[in-house]
This record gives structure tokens, sequence and C-alpha cells, in this order.
């Protein structure tokens, strides 16, 4: 057994190395060079006021705001203490049920032609901040309608806050949800 | 086009993996042989110190079974270490939202799970654990059970690489120089990239962000005691509540995340994982990640041939990893592009988007969905339990394989070389020569070693998945009907036997019966192969060198590399055709009719 003592002394070294001094290096560093970012990415909307993270999303479902995917989170849609997506397999019937139920919703709230997929299966975080360009555009109509502002100006708000591939390669283009309702909220509150 | 545009970013990862895996590789066997690096005037001093703190002899080798003894000891100290963290969790610091500590069953799969580099999480990240528990528990768990992983497969290349000696190396040097040398520097430097990304790193309190529009939601209605309040007809009655607040959770995010992905271990600070916004948040995040994950065991083919003393004997077992690699991913992005039946039904275009995020795209998703199952890794930015039939078989399928397809750290490299031994086996076989490799004579103990690691894995799924069939309880945590709920549960136990960690994870996997026969298959799909793979370690050092002569099969060349992924496929297809027919296969055929 004389191997147990270096199994007990490595493990409270390196208990001290990865468990303490290196999360701590990084905490330190990260605090004073990203301060920002390894805060959480909060954004403010209106009057300064703190309306968020831009890297979570939230629930919208009022007409004059930007809506969000469906997100399959435990309690409520958008709960970010309980990240996770449906789980969802793609012959249940229950859920083929809910995504017709989704796509008959969205047509009754008036958006025609093909509607991307996004927009009726739910997110594996269940708080993806994001959709793609297209599912904000099918959009514009309803927002300036309840807003009372013409379509050009949304779509311009829409284009501000497209984020391309990262690089031109990496990724997909993505509308930052919570952010553009920021922006609407500061242009007609 | 679109689709051109949508698969260029593989290209780029194909591409730097390629030119990646000769610096890696080099850079590793360097550190294994204690050969002077970069990084030596810096932490030699350090790895000194350590030896002389923890009473190693850093020149002293260990026979193959002093090296499992050492090795099976530490593993025992860290898990009954981390059993005890996550039982007294509620006792201990750093735990602003004051969680409670694991039930036992929950606290033994969990501690078990990260000790065998499995992460398997029965638990949910921000609802369960506290920082000190992710932090001083999980986290050195990532790195010294990923530096485990590596020092048998370390110890295998040195019993091909020597000669009539008892000697394989030792396990503490080993597993010092694969944490202090490798898995620290590189976690540190993709921990403050992530950062920079928008991962998060604090150690504040959950945040409540007021949302911008409130929320009603339906409710089942509770009475004071908590008890859910039923109608006459046994309905639960349901209220509409106002949420007006999200509970933001914080955390040491990106301290984890980088070992996380680099060791192959993937358990996530969060439920959902690298799917989750503050554990991968861009586009970019997600392609290092991918990266991350493929470095090491990538690496590894390289050191090997180094070590071996022929390069190329490394780039064919590369090779296959490759071939495999854009195969898998080939038919796991056409499956998710191609969609379910709700495109034409519904009028819904984009492929299947059920389970991934907007930032990764269909893309994104199928390639780490591939390396993270090609390896050991488990970390997940999709959910599989939501992609097409055929595309979840990719991934279930990946992992069934044995995960060598660059594998776990470590552990891909010597379960692909017990692969090796018995394609080379089966050629001598059909050629009628005694079977070599790398100058070795491969026999009855060697094919022992190289089955019980091939074959312990598989056995283990089929015979737990089988009992979880006649067991009414393990049925009903199926969360999907039909064959989907086969598929949710022989993709559990190929995860936790194969020490993946990723899930179907609609299945719920925290009742006694997957907690506790989890816990065994992960058990045996660690340590079994581990230890066979040393004693053959052990049995092949003390072996003479046999030069090779004409009738030697080369096994440095594309015949021998396309062989050996010939062997790999009917091995796998042999052993778990039947259960796959049943599920996924039965599954796409039921979704196409």
């Amino acid at each position: 057994m004389k191997d147990l003592k270096p199994a007990i002394l490595m493990l409270i070294v390196f208990t001290v190395i990865c468990g303490g001094i290196y999360p701590a290096v990084v905490t330190g560093i990260a605090q004073a060079v990203f301060p920002h970012q390894a805060r959480g990415s909060f954004i403010a909307g209106a009057n300064g006021r703190e309306i968020g993270s831009a890297l979570i999303g939230q629930p919208f479902s009022d007409p004059k705001y930007l809506w969000p995917r469906p997100s399959a989170t435990p309690d409520s849609a958008y709960n970010p203490a309980g990240s996770g997506g449906s789980n969802a397999g793609p012959t249940n019937p229950g859920y083929l049920q809910t995504v017709a139920d989704r796509v008959k919703s969205l047509r009754s709230a008036g958006i025609s032609g093909t509607i991307p997929a996004e927009m009726v299966q739910a997110s594996a975080s269940g708080l993806d901040p994001h959709i793609s360009p297209a599912a904000a555009l099918m959009q514009v109509p309803r927002i300036a309608k309840a807003r009372n502002l013409s379509e050009e100006v949304l779509q311009r708000i829409v284009a501000a806050h497209t984020e391309n591939r990262q690089f031109g390669i990496f990724g997909e283009s993505r509308v930052n949800v919570l952010a553009v309702n920021g922006v609407l909220d500061k242009l007609t509150p | 086009m679109p689709v051109y545009a949508d698969l260029i970013q593989s290209f780029v990862l194909l591409a730097l993996l390629v030119v990646l895996v000769r610096p890696m590789g080099g850079f590793m066997k360097k550190v294994y042989q204690g050969e002077p690096t970069l990084l030596t005037p810096l932490i030699g001093p350090c790895e000194r110190l350590l030896y002389r703190l923890c009473g190693v002899d850093p020149d002293e080798e260990m026979t193959w079974q002093r090296y499992a003894r050492s090795m099976v000891l530490f593993n025992l100290v860290l898990g009954v270490t981390l059993f005890a963290m996550l039982l007294l969790q509620h006792l201990l610091p750093l735990n602003p939202q004051r969680m409670p500590g694991f039930p036992w069953q929950l606290a033994f799969n969990t501690a078990v799970s990260f000790v065998t580099n499995t992460n398997w999480q029965a638990y949910s990240g921000e609802q369960a654990a506290s920082y000190f528990t992710q932090m001083v528990g999980l986290t050195v768990h990532n790195f010294v059970s990923a530096a485990t992983g590596m020092a048998v497969a370390i110890a295998l290349i040195r019993g091909f690489a020597r000669r009539k000696t008892t000697a394989i190396g030792n396990f503490w040097v080993d597993m010092t120089r694969g944490t202090l040398y490798i898995l620290l520097p590189f976690s540190l430097i993709a921990a403050l990239f992530l950062v920079s990304q928008g991962v998060i790193q604090n150690f504040s309190a959950y945040r409540n962000v007021p949302l911008v529009q409130p929320a009603s939601i339906e409710k089942p209605k509770s009475d004071e005691n908590g008890n859910l309040l039923r109608d006459a007809a046994g309905r639960p009655v349901m209220e509409t509540v106002t949420v007006k607040d999200a509970l933001i959770p914080m955390g040491p995010v990106a301290s984890q995340e980088a070992i996380k992905e680099l060791g192959t271990n993937g358990g996530g600070f969060f439920n959902a994982n690298s799917a989750h916004p503050f554990e991968n948040p861009t586009p970019l995040t997600n392609f290092v990640e991918i990266l991350l994950i493929l470095l090491i065991p990538a690496g590894l083919t390289v050191t090997f041939g180094l070590m071996v003393g022929n390069i190329a004997q490394g780039r064919a077992l590369f090779g296959v990893m490759l071939l495999l690699l854009v195969f898998t991913f080939g038919v796991l992005f056409w499956a998710e592009t191609a969609g379910t039946s709700l495109a034409s039904t519904l009028g819904v275009q984009g492929g299947n988007m059920e389970g991934k995020e907007i930032r990764f795209g269909i893309s994104g998703s199928a390639l780490f969905s591939v390396a993270t199952t090609a390896t050991s890794c488990g970390a997940v930015n999709a959910m599989h339990d939501s992609l097409t039939p055929l595309g979840g078989m990719i991934p279930l399928g990946l992992i069934l394989l044995g995960e060598i397809v660059f594998g776990g750290v470590g552990s891909g490299l010597y379960t692909m070389l017990a692969f090796a031994v018995i394609a080379v086996f089966v050629s001598g076989l059909m050629i009628g020569r005694t079977p070599e490799y790398l100058g070795k004579k491969i026999e009855v103990r060697e094919m022992w070693m190289s089955m019980l690691t091939i074959l312990t894995a598989g056995v283990t799924v089929l015979v737990m998945s089988g009992i979880a069939m006649i067991t009414p309880s393990a049925v009903a945590s199926m969360a999907n009907p039909g064959a989907h709920g086969l598929s949710e549960v022989l993709y559990a136990f190929a995860s936790m036997a194969n020490n993946n960690g990723s899930a179907f994870a609609g299945l719920n996997a925290s009742t006694g019966f997957y907690t506790i026969l989890g816990s065994l298959s992960m058990l045996l799909g660690r340590y079994v192969p581990a230890i066979a793979i040393l004693a053959m370690a052990g049995s092949l050092a003390e072996k003479k060198y046999v030069p090779p002569s004409l009738g030697t099969l080369p096994t440095d060349k594309v015949p021998f590399a396309l062989w050996l992924t010939l062997v790999i496929l009917i091995v796998g297809a042999l052993t778990f055709f039947p259960a796959l027919a049943l599920g996924p296969i039965v599954e796409h055929l039921t979704m196409t009719m």
C-alpha cells in the first residue's frame, strides 16, 4: 500500500493547482481584461436601464415586439434557471401536434409563405437569443402596424442587428431578438 | 451554393487538424519522454517540487502491475473524495444559491461519472451544483481523469517501443506531466479566449433580471403544503401566473469549459451544456471547442508514430480516423438538412432545427455532434434526442464503435491500437503468417487483452439495455414512445459504457435503476479496458523485436488502413446491427413511409 500515499498527496496537490490556482488565475485575468463578457454581457435598453444579457433570450408575445423561437425550458419559456431542449423525438405524435399548433398560431398572426423551421422548433438551450434574418423580416409588417412605424425603418433596424457569419465562414447569420426589442422600445416606448 | 457555404467551416476544421496534429503530437512526445520543451523552464521546477511533496521518485520505473495499481488507487481516492464532496455540498463554501447536498445515489453516479472521464450528468448543473462542486470537484476531475487516460495510452506505446524489459514508465510522472505541460497551459489560453467571446467567469450569485415583457403562463395550482390541487375529474387545477423576472445563473464557467473540451470530458456547467449561450456564445467559440475536442486525441497518433520510431504508423491510424470522421459528418449533415416530414406537410423550411441553436445552424451542430461522439467527449451543442432517426444513429454509432475516431484522450488511441492488433491477427490468419505488429509478435495474451478492450463496452451496452427493456420502471423513464424510446435507452448505456457522457436526454436517468446500473457500466467500460491495455503493454515490453521481413504485413500503408477500417466496421455491425435495426432504423422507416 505504499502507492496509497502518493495517491492521496497527488489528489491534494492537483486539487490546489487545477481547482484553486487555475480558475483563480482565469477569473483574475478575465475580470481585468474582459469584465463585460466575464460578468454575463448585460445590455441596457431605453433610459439606460439594464434589460438583460445579450446572450440569454427572453420571451416576447406582444405584437409590438420581435418574437423569439419557441423554448422548452421548464415552468416557463426562456427560464434561464433551467436550460435545455424539448428532447422530443422526430416521430413523437405529441411533438408533431405541438409543431402543427405553432404553425397555426403563426398563420393566424398573419405570417404567410414558408415558415423558417426555427420559429416552430425549440432551441437546444431553450435560451437561444437569436432568430434568422428571414424569421425577423417576416415579422416586420406586424410590428410596423403595432408601433405605427414604417416597414423600411424596421427593416433597417433588423439589418443593423444582423450578425453575419463570423469571418464569413463560421456559423449562421442571425438577429439578436432582445437587442432589437431594446432598440424598438427606445424608438417608440 | 448555400450548401457549400455551410460546409466551408468543416473544411477549415479538417485542414487545421491536419496541420496541427504534427506539432501537437511532437510536443506531447517530448513531454512524455521528459525532453525539454518551451515550457520546461517555467514548469520544470514546479514539477520537481510536486514530486518531492508527494514522495514520488520520478526516475523509478514501474511494472505494468504497479502502474495499474497506482492508477486504480489514485482513481479510487479521487472517486471517494468527490462522492463525499457531493454529499456534503451544503456544508462547503462558494454556494451562493444554497444548493443542498446530492442524494447518495446521484452522488455515487456523478463521482463515478467524473472519475471515469464519462461526465454523464443525471443532475442539472445550474440547479444542483455549487460553484465549489463545479470548480474544486468537477474541474479537477476533468484534468486528472484526462491525464489518466493519456498515461495509459503512453504506457501502451512504450510497450510497443521497448524491448525485453518489464518497465513501462511511472504512472505518477506520466499523469503529472500530462496535466502540467499539456492540459493546464492549453486550458488557460482556451479559457481566456472563451471569455473574450462571452463565456462567463465570475463567482457572483445568480442575477435576477426583470423581463422586458412579463410573461403570463398557465401553471398547476398547489395548496399551501405544496400538494398539487386536482379537480373532480382528477385533472390538475391550473392558474395563470405572471412571470416578471428571469433568474440568470452565473459562475466560473470558462475555466471548466476549456478543460471540458480539451480533456474530452464533456460535463457541462449548465444543463444545456455547450448549447448554452454562456458556455458557447458564438460560432467561433463553437469552432474552437470542436478543435479542442479533437486536438489531443488526433495529436496522440503522431506521438505514437514518433515513439515507435515510424511516424507513418501513426499516420495510418490518423487516416482511418479522418476517413470515418468525414463520412459520419457527411451522413449527419445530410440527414439533418433533409429534415423531417414537416416541410412538405406544414410549409416549414430549413431542415431539422429542433434542439439546435441558430448561431451554429445545422452545419455547426452536426460538426460538434460528430466530434463529441467520435471522441469520448460527450459535450453537446444540439440535443441528440431530437435529431432525425438516421442523424441520431450517427452519434450513437460512433459511440458504439468504441470511440476510436480520434476517441477520448488516450482511451481513443489505445482502443484503436487494440483494433489494429485484431486487424493484424485476422489478416495473419488469412495469409497464413504469424501476426506481428510494430515488430512484436501478437500472441494469445495480446489477443485476450485486445478482445477484452473492445468487447467489454459492447457486451455491457447490450446486456444493460436488455435488462432495462424487461424492467417496467426503466421503460417508464423513456420520454418518447415507440422505437425512439429504445434508442434513448440504447444511447444511455452506450454513452455510459463507452465513457462518453452525452445523452438522448429525454430519458429520465435520475432513477435508481439508471444511476446504479449506469455507474456499473461506466466502471466496467473504463477500468476493464484500461487494465487490459496495461497488461498488454507489460507483455509487449517483455518481447524481443522481430525485424520486418518479406512476409511481414506493412501496417503503415494505405491497404492496412483500409483493412483496419473494415475490421472496425464489421465488428461494430456484427455486434450492434440488431439493436440499431429495432431503434433508429425502424424509426426512420416509420417516418418516411
